[in-house]
């Protein structure tokens, strides 16, 4: 059964009088498990597929069903729960509360889920061992490199076991040695608990980890194909 | 949840945080203190006129009218036979009231001559001066009125009147004391003397003007005579209060004003430098309700540990302003304010401290409410990208 299914969607921002069409015609599906990147340029619509996706933002025609919920028709209420119990989001600027400890970061969603605090503690306590960050549990984002950073923030979106896991940009900034080992950890995560990545890209290095490229070119899906022997 | 995000958020804020919390717990502390100061004026007023001139209220003869001098002469009636019980009972005294000359220094000096009972014990006045067992008139004045005339205990000063015939006679009267008082009205232009000395001297015995009583209970009208109660009778205290009442509340204003500007600002800042930060708790499934209360109740957070901040130093320096007062600097007298001594004792009652802090908290909650409002038309898109929506 597909996670994701995308059926002649198209999104237009509105642009002084006129309007720009960010995508257009997308047919995609994708299914449990997948490690998928969105390859491309810079403007051919892969970070608003992503937006889409994650219930963001919501495409101008078309349809966008995820894990049976169609996103056009999701209040902004249904949609933050959609993303609270089953999406976990990682960002090219890592976005971490700075004010929180790292600790706090993770927790985050475990809270706005409900979750008791003897439980939270426990799966904060493992997401942040599958980063390699139980040493820095009490420090702040400001105190981190940032190769830490985006450790926090994988953990932070795998804590709470989501379905999904929607990553823009994860290595654009980081060196070659963090980014190898950020992907190492997302493969991972992937591989042992079955989490569908699907990435926005155009870096060679997170390339060679994916078993699915898709290939967007003006806001259009110009290849879609598996690779690395995915 | 939302309480514990929003004090982690203000107290991860750190300096700004606590420059917010002070400059509001200074508006809860000038706020109380302020109206603290005013309420314990009019206190002090309000007790200080009763025990001095007014006591539980007063019977004005119909004619008299305190405003208006040339109603002086004729405002004089036979006191009524209950009040004259009230009298022989002491629960209230009787007061006459004549237009007189003196003549302090060669000078002349127009002014109120009021006979008073020497054996009354119902006002503060020291009229046990008044008694003259060598045979001399004697009389007593205000302190303010006695420095005015150069005058001082044991002067002789020659006193002009004219009695119900129309006839001016003269003598010379001693000052046998000069008392000090913060009621203007009983020393302003006034000279007491003995009751019946005054009777005597105008021919008019067993009348009066003016009956002061001693409890309000005694509100029962009498023909020619109109019954005055306490709220008429401070009425000037009451207005004056309240027009400088009007002032304190532009320093009121402006207080609660700073503290709104420094709570809106921290909301406003907040949301321009935190759009990001609310973006990502969007991405994460906070609903926008729950970020508008997250962020609403940060400013309302700043509110309360302003009350606790203020309760440290405020109390005991409210607590140092009740015991020791406030010097005014200069003689109250001066200025014209009545029942104003040279320091000024604040009274805080629980209505002033609550009513306070309940209007500030209020008044954050709004503005902490109003910048927050526009979070939820956020896109969460923009948000993220640091974007405002239109």
């Amino acid at each position: 059964m597909e996670l994701i299914k995308i059926e002649k969607m198209t999104k237009h921002y509105p642009i002084g009088g006129g309007k720009f069409t960010a995508l257009r015609d997308i047919d995609l599906e994708f299914k449990k498990g997948e490690f998928t990147g969105i390859v491309g340029p810079s403007g051919s619509g892969k970070t608003t597929l992503l937006n889409i996706i994650g219930s963001l933002d919501t495409q101008s025609e078309g349809d966008v069903e995820v894990m049976g919920n169609s996103i056009r028709k999701l209040s902004s209420t249904k949609a933050a729960k959609l993303r609270s119990q089953h999406i976990g989001f990682i960002f090219q600027t890592y976005n971490l509360l700075p004010v929180y400890t790292v600790f706090e970061n993770v927790e985050f969603p475990l809270i706005l889920l409900g979750m008791p605090a003897e439980k939270r503690k426990k799966a904060v306590l493992d997401a942040l061992e599958w980063v390699g960050l139980s040493d820095k549990v009490k420090s702040r984002p400001a105190q981190l490199s940032g190769g830490e950073c985006q450790r926090v923030a994988i953990a932070r979106a795998i804590v709470k076991k989501p379905d999904l896991v929607l990553a823009d940009e994860p290595t654009a900034n980081l060196d070659a040695e963090n980014s190898h080992h950020i992907l190492k950890t997302m493969e991972k995560i992937n591989k042992e608990l079955g989490t569908t990545f699907i990435f926005s890209t155009h870096d060679a290095k997170v390339i060679k980890y994916l078993k699915r490229k898709i290939s967007l070119l003006d806001g259009k899906v110009d290849k879609d194909e598996i690779v690395n022997g995915g | 949840m939302i309480f514990k995000l929003a004090y982690k958020n203000i107290m991860g804020a750190g300096f700004r945080t606590w420059l917010n919390i002070f400059i509001l717990s200074l508006s809860y502390f000038v706020i109380i203190a302020l109206q603290g100061f005013f309420m314990g004026w009019q206190d002090d007023a309000s007790r200080e006129m009763k025990n001095w001139d007014f006591a539980g209220g007063q019977y004005w003869q119909e004619a008299y009218d305190p405003y208006d001098p040339y109603t002086l002469e004729d405002s004089h009636a036979t006191i009524p036979e209950d009040l004259q019980k009230l009298l022989d009972n002491g629960e209230a005294i009787s007061i006459l009231l004549s237009p007189a000359t003196i003549y302090p220094e060669r000078r002349m000096r127009n002014i109120v001559l009021k006979g008073i009972d020497p054996d009354q014990d119902l006002i503060e006045l020291p009229t046990k001066y008044l008694a003259d067992p060598d045979g001399e008139t004697n009389c007593i004045i205000g302190s303010g009125f006695a420095d005015n005339l150069n005058i001082k205990e044991g002067d002789f000063i020659v006193l002009r009147w004219r009695d119900k015939n129309g006839t001016y006679d003269a003598r010379d009267i001693k000052v046998a004391h000069v008392f000090s008082t913060t009621v203007i009205t009983v020393e302003s232009n006034q000279v007491w003397i003995s009751l019946p000395v005054l009777q005597e001297m105008l021919g008019l015995p067993n009348e009066a003007t003016i009956i002061t009583i001693k409890d309000e209970m005694y509100n029962k009208e009498f023909s020619g005579w109109q019954y005055k109660n306490l709220d008429f009778l401070l009425i000037d205290l009451t207005n004056m209060i309240k027009a400088k009442t009007i002032g304190s509340s532009i320093m009121y204003i402006l207080m609660l004003f700073l503290a709104m500007i420094a709570i809106f600002d921290t909301q406003i800042l907040s949301i321009f430098r935190r759009r990001k930060e609310m973006g990502t708790m969007m991405a994460m499934g906070m609903t926008r309700p729950k970020i508008i209360q997250l962020f609403t109740l940060e400013g309302v957070l700043h509110a309360v540990l302003a009350i606790l901040m203020g309760a440290v130093y405020g109390i005991p320096l409210l607590r140092y302003f009740e015991k020791v007062g406030m010097q005014i600097g200069m003689d109250a007298k001066e200025w014209g304010l009545s029942g104003l001594d040279d320091a000024l004792y604040p009274v805080y009652g629980w209505k002033l401290v609550v009513g306070t802090i309940v209007l500030v908290l209020i008044t954050v909650t709004i503005v902490s409410f109003l910048p927050t409002r526009k979070i939820a038309k956020l896109k969460p898109t923009d948000a993220l990208r640091g974007k405002m929506t239109k």
